[in-house]
């Protein structure tokens, strides 16, 4: 997150680059503008991108953007090439090749059109086959150690995390042993999101009365951001929570830790959770002293409480504006006292 | 289609009035309109198949459809069409505009009974709890049934204004071939009736 | 709260219009608001008080409200596409200007919400799909060698609706808000329970009657394509814009229908509580995404190929040359139609479903580079042994050709579902879309207006500002959607009013620059426009010719007479009028003249779009009576339409003959010019042969 030293610098240094073909032609500012914002990437460095993986199935992720970029340039880098020669021999004032009006067909070039184009895709979806089966986001990971099991439940504007084998639940922090396969299952309580932590894996929906699952396994230690990338309402850009990769025995400690300061997240607390709300304004209603700025931590009192709340949709009966979490009317009427305050 | 598609692939002549007068062009167009019209209900027809399983604990098929009707329903459609082509054979031999009149009040008639009946299903259903208000599964039948029944509607108010035209300028070009593209969008409804009872009611009843 | 239980105004109150917000709780999100509705509000009554004070109510009533001529309906269709276009790039602006500005934004994140719907739903309903509806109006049916299309009524009809759910939208700016739901609309996000107000009940009547509309022009163009062409015209000797024409068509027929159900049965979840796509009941949401991919994916297409079409005459007229591989480019271009129906679910490879499924709809989305590739590569091979001349629609041709291909190249790797877990909803994707929709889309109708402008109205368009706004559209887009590449890549989401992450923060600002550029492209065009209404007497090219051109509209005058061919053609060859001129076949009068009968001037288009829009409004509001008052008026107009027996005019060949004689003497007092002299006044539209 250097963009406000190095970036104006590099931004200057592209700026005199550009003067210099200013005094060029239109033309040839033109084909040289693709280029120069695509150097943009490179000068700044960003942590919550798959281009920076914590784990492998970012990584294979990576692999694959940048093959299947390589591989359609057969395709592509022809036409960048050939226009420009095209239209300077061929430019009616002063152009040196020959003009053939009725010229409108050659068999062995349309064989080429054809069979270019068809060749790359056809080793590509070879690619994307292998990958998209390889990468399924359903697919247990094998590691040494069985997976740690996390539901995920995408609340407006939060995302609550569920460990069930461990009773413990938090918002705003998911962490993760290392080397450890992680298996989510996920739903939302509200409406349609979509649950991303990009350094580890892709995004998946999570949508009420239905599960999705996601599995990745982190092989590096450190710390990276996960978030919602549907548009929800007013907190959506605030819909974000820390990731910390941690060793076995740090882990531990964490959970510990979470067991030792969290409150029980009885249906009242859930309740209050589920309120239109973003984390940090939930915070200052839930936190308690030993918890840290920004997460809160749970522990379960209901192990049952991810069923719950998918069955909910599945009771027949309908739910109105104020037993639906993310309406502007739910919870109304209840007194707001209850849950654990300090 | 309907015997143009040789005309298709060579250009047409000059017409000597304004294309669109062209009877050819007019029934051709109004067949595109009704594969439109087809795919919409296609559409609905798939999101109701989707439904079948969503009465979320609410009435289903076998509570709600009244076969009994269902059968005097697709009789009157069916008897329907069959008036409706006999009007349009007394057209096309130029019988008398009495005859031809006295054919197409008979299927409003029936096309009349047939929305009557239908009302009074919906109102049964309504009376055992099957309001579109209750399940997704409903909400996708009420989607669809009604669908045709409104093209029912729309296809007899058609009926109406044509007696109307009748009447007031006889059986003219212009007329009969209004009369022409009603007949044939009678015979789709007639069809789209026969998805509606072989997959709205037969299959919600085998798979509901 | 009841659906009956609302009064005669409906939800309608003082507190719905936008002012009230800014007098009540004055913010700078208030504020652009309100200057958005205010804008609207001085915009309609200048223009009511210009029309009255030049006195063209008359006029604007007889030659365009009431036209059935199929060039004035597509005139009108382009005026209504650029004027909504002006919106959609302000809105643009200001969400750029927002994300520059983040995280320090002056927007509320509704507000934000509410522009980037209004965007996406402008840009696609009331500006992608008007401009190429009215550009295939103007020049298609001269194309084929028609008098006009196959339902003139019809066409009017749907340009009344397609207006009037354009005016809905204007009006959603003043009174009350719109959707904030994206222009994909997902519920449950936009359903009655998370979403009560009226923004998607605006969303809704706007894409239900502008898509009834796109159906039956649909139809109407599908018909004309197959039944109206001139004698000779095989399906092999349409010029290339007719098939994509003809294809595009189709696509409205098959893909729109999904569009009108979803959105219909949101309204029903929404007015009627019923559970098509709710949370509760048996509701399925996915079942919404399914429908509006179904419709979303072809839409593209739909949009796209008439560019092509577009790209085609453009290369081949300005290489002075055959169009090269015009069987390959037909066949590719039925199999871009026929794909896009296989590729819908690649909107949502994320929505937990097999891989097979993502496997299978990934490779098809890829299969559909393959024909595109093929007509990139046909384009190139037509200016290969040409004589290039780079005019402002060949500069536009150009830029396309080099910026679609990053465009598809982004587009493919998109089609892996693996890489797509990683750049969905993100900005990747938002510059994906424009990457194929401005070059591709936009570029080729503004190429489009550039080229056939002399043919409507009779002048060219000043090439100097023609070829500043094409230049800068070209800059300010890379500008502008470079950057949201690498933002997208570094994990913005897309729709973000705001932001912590400042490594996003240059990309934002380059973005905003690249914004302002576009604005100076959109107000060059607006000044080319006014220059060339300036210079129109000396750039006038009355003998309807002025590049040389290759296909039948170039053959008669310019502007076209109403009935725009004094004799249906003959057709003999692909190049139809390039083999006349060089067979001295062109400017021929005709063996014998005859009466020509053209449909008469109608008022049902007009009072539709009122009574629709009336309709609209009500439907949005609550306002049953006035709904219900207006439904009846409908069905009242339309059938008294019918009671119009004598709906046809005859122009008489004397006429057709007079016109007819005083243009061919015209031809031959002109002198032939040269191609280098075409940009300048010496161009009368009389194209020397040249070899």
């Amino acid at each position: 997150m250097d963009w406000n030293t190095e970036a104006p610098v590099r931004l200057l240094q592209y700026w005199t680059r550009l003067r210099g073909y200013i005094g060029c032609r239109p033309f040839w500012l033109i084909f040289s503008l693709p280029i120069l914002i695509f150097l943009l990437p490179h000068s700044i460095h960003a942590t919550e991108t798959f281009l920076e993986p914590l784990g492998p199935v970012a990584h294979e992720q990576k692999t694959h953007f940048f093959w299947a970029t390589a591989l359609t340039m057969v395709a592509i880098l022809p036409v960048f090439a050939l226009v420009p020669v095209i239209l300077i021999k061929y430019r009616r004032k002063k152009g040196k090749g020959i003009y053939a009006p009725k010229w409108e067909s050659y068999g062995p070039l349309e064989l080429i059109m054809w069979g270019v184009p068809f060749l790359v895709i056809f080793v590509l979806s070879f690619m994307l086959w292998r990958a998209t089966s390889m990468l399924d986001p359903y697919k247990e990971i094998e590691g040494v150690v069985p997976p740690i099991q996390v539901q995920v439940v995408g609340l407006d504007w939060k995302w609550l995390f569920i460990y069930p084998e461990l009773e413990i639940a938090t918002v705003g922090e998911l962490v993760v042993p290392v080397h450890t396969p992680v298996s989510m299952i996920l739903t939302s309580d509200t409406v349609m999101q979509s649950f991303w932590i990009a350094a580890l894996a892709g995004q998946i929906y999570v949508m009420p009365g239905m599960t999705t699952k996601l599995n990745f396994i982190a092989t590096k230690h450190g710390k990276t951001q996960g978030e919602n990338t549907q548009y929800t309402g007013k907190g959506f850009t605030e819909q974000k929570f820390d990731v910390l990769i941690k060793s076995e025995e740090d882990f531990q400690a964490w959970v510990a830790q979470v067991r030792a300061n969290g409150i029980v997240l009885n249906p009242q607390t859930y309740k209050r959770l589920a309120m239109r709300s973003t984390r940090k304004e939930m915070q200052k209603q839930l936190a308690t002293p030993q918890m840290p700025s920004n997460a809160l931590y749970f522990t379960l009192s209901d192990p049952q409480l991810f069923q719950s709340i998918v069955m909910r949709y599945h009771s027949g009966k309908p739910l109105s504006m104020e037993e639906q979490p993310g309406t502007v009317k739910f919870g109304q009427g209840e007194e707001k006292t209850e849950g654990a305050q300090p | 289609m309907d015997g143009n598609s040789s005309a298709l692939n060579k250009g047409l002549g000059e017409s000597p009035g304004a294309i669109h007068k062209d009877p050819d062009v007019v029934i051709f167009g109004f067949w595109v309109f009704m594969m439109s019209d087809l795919i919409f209900f296609g559409v609905v027809f798939a999101i109701y198949i989707t439904m079948i399983g969503a009465t979320a604990g609410g009435p289903g098929p076998r509570e709600l459809f009244d076969f009994g009707s269902l059968f005097a329903q697709t009789m009157f459609l069916l008897t329907s069409s069959l008036t409706v082509g006999i009007a349009t054979i007394t057209m096309k031999h130029q019988r008398s505009q009495g005859s031809f009149l006295f054919w197409v009040v008979v299927t409003l008639l029936f096309g009349l009974g047939f929305l009557t009946l239908e009302l009074l299903d919906f109102s049964d259903m309504a009376a055992k709890g099957g309001t579109p208000q209750r399940s997704g599964y409903l909400s996708g039948f009420f989607g669809l049934v009604p669908l045709h029944g409104l093209h029912v509607s729309f296809g007899c108010l058609w009926m109406l204004v044509m007696i109307a035209q009748v009447l007031a300028v006889g059986m003219t070009d212009l007329v009969k071939l209004r009369f022409l593209r009603l007949a044939l969008f009678w015979h789709f409804l007639d069809l789209i009736w026969i998805g509606i009872f072989s997959v709205v009611y037969f299959g919600g009843w085998v798979y509901g | 709260m009841n659906i009956t239980d609302y009064g005669w105004l409906g939800k309608l109150s003082w507190d719905s219009i936008v002012f009230s917000d800014l007098i009540s709780n004055f913010s700078v999100s208030a504020a652009v608001g309100s200057t958005a509705g205010a804008i609207v509000i001085f915009a309609t009554v200048a223009t009511l008080a210009l029309l009255t004070w030049f006195k063209v109510w008359g006029t604007l009533w007889s030659e365009w409200l009431t036209s059935t001529d199929h060039k004035r309906i597509g005139i009108m269709y382009i005026v209504f596409a650029l004027v909504m276009m002006t919106r959609g790039l302000l809105e643009g602006m200001v969400m750029r200007a927002q994300q520059a500005a983040a995280p320090d934004g002056f927007l509320y994140a509704d507000h934000f919400a509410q522009l980037f719907s209004t965007h996406g739903t402008i840009m696609i309903f009331f500006v992608a799909v008007p401009f190429v509806v009215g550009l295939v109006n103007l020049v298609m049916p001269l194309q084929i060698g028609a008098r006009d299309v196959a339902f003139p009524v019809l066409n009017q009809i749907s340009l009344a609706v397609t207006v009037a759910a354009g005016m809905l939208l204007m009006v959603s700016l003043v009174v009350g808000e719109f959707s904030t739901g994206g222009w994909s609309a997902y519920p449950p996000y936009t359903g009655g329970d998370f979403n009560p107000g009226v923004g998607p009940d605006y969303w809704v009547w706007a894409i239900v009657f502008s898509g009834a509309g796109t159906t039956l022009t649909g139809i109407n163009f599908t018909v004309t394509i197959l039944k109206c062409r001139a004698v000779g015209m095989n399906f092999f000797r349409m010029p290339m814009f007719c098939w994509t024409v003809l294809c595009s068509s189709i696509l409205m027929i098959f893909a729109m229908p999904p569009l009108s159900v979803a959105a219909l049965m949101l309204g029903f979840d929404r007015y009627l509580d019923f559970h098509f796509f709710t949370n509760d009941l048996g509701g399925n949401m996915m079942n919404y995404a399914n429908l509006f991919w179904l419709f979303g994916h072809p839409e593209v297409y739909l949009l796209v190929l008439p560019a092509y079409g577009v790209f085609s005459e453009v290369f081949s007229t300005y290489s002075a040359k055959r169009l090269y591989g015009y069987k390959s480019l037909v066949f590719a271009t039925m199999s871009i139609a026929v794909l896009s129906f296989t590729v819908w679910l690649h909107h949502f490879f994320t929505m937990g479903q097999s891989p097979t499924i993502n496997i299978v709809f990934g490779i098809a989305t890829m299969l559909i580079a393959v024909p595109t590739g093929v007509k990139v590569y046909d384009w190139m091979a037509t200016m290969y042994r040409g004589r290039i001349r780079f005019t402002t629609p060949m500069i536009y041709s150009i830029g396309f050709l080099i910026l679609f291909v990053i465009g598809g190249l982004s587009g493919v790797i998109l089609a892996n579902p693996t890489v797509d877990f990683q750049v969905h909803n993100t900005l990747f994707l938002v510059a994906h879309f424009h990457n194929v929709l401005i070059p591709g889309v936009l570029f080729g109708m503004l190429a489009g207006y550039n080229y056939w402008f002399p043919k409507a109205f009779g002048f060219r368009l000043d090439e100097r500002l023609g070829k500043w706004s094409a230049y800068l559209w070209i800059i300010g887009f890379m500008l502008t959607f470079f950057p949201l590449y690498g933002a997208g890549l570094l994990g913005m989401p897309r729709r973000s009013f705001s932001y912590m992450d400042l490594a996003f923060k240059p990309y934002m600002v380059v973005a905003f620059i690249g914004a302002m550029v576009v604005l100076c492209a959109l107000i060059s065009l607006v000044l080319q426009l006014l220059v060339s209404l300036r210079d129109r007497k000396k750039n006038r090219v009355p003998v309807g010719d002025p590049w040389d051109g290759r296909s039948l509209e170039w053959s008669i005058p310019a502007p076209a007479p109403s009935y725009n061919f004094a004799e249906l053609p003959r057709v003999t060859d692909r190049d139809e009028f390039t083999e006349a001129k060089e067979q001295g076949r062109a400017y021929q009068p005709p063996k014998i003249y005859r009466d020509i009968e053209i449909p008469k001037n109608n008022p049902l288009g007009f009072l539709l779009c009122v009574l629709s829009g009336i309709l609209m409004f009500a439907l949005v509001w609550y306002m049953w009576w006035l709904a219900l008052l207006s439904a009846l008026a409908i069905i009242i107009v339309v059938i008294a339409s019918t009671f119009r027996w004598d709906s046809e005019q005859i122009i008489p060949a004397s006429q057709v003959q007079q016109d007819t004689e005083r243009w061919l003497a015209l031809v031959n007092n002109t002198e032939p010019v040269g191609r280098d002299l075409e940009n300048t006044p010496q161009n009368n539209g009389y194209a020397k042969l040249e070899h």
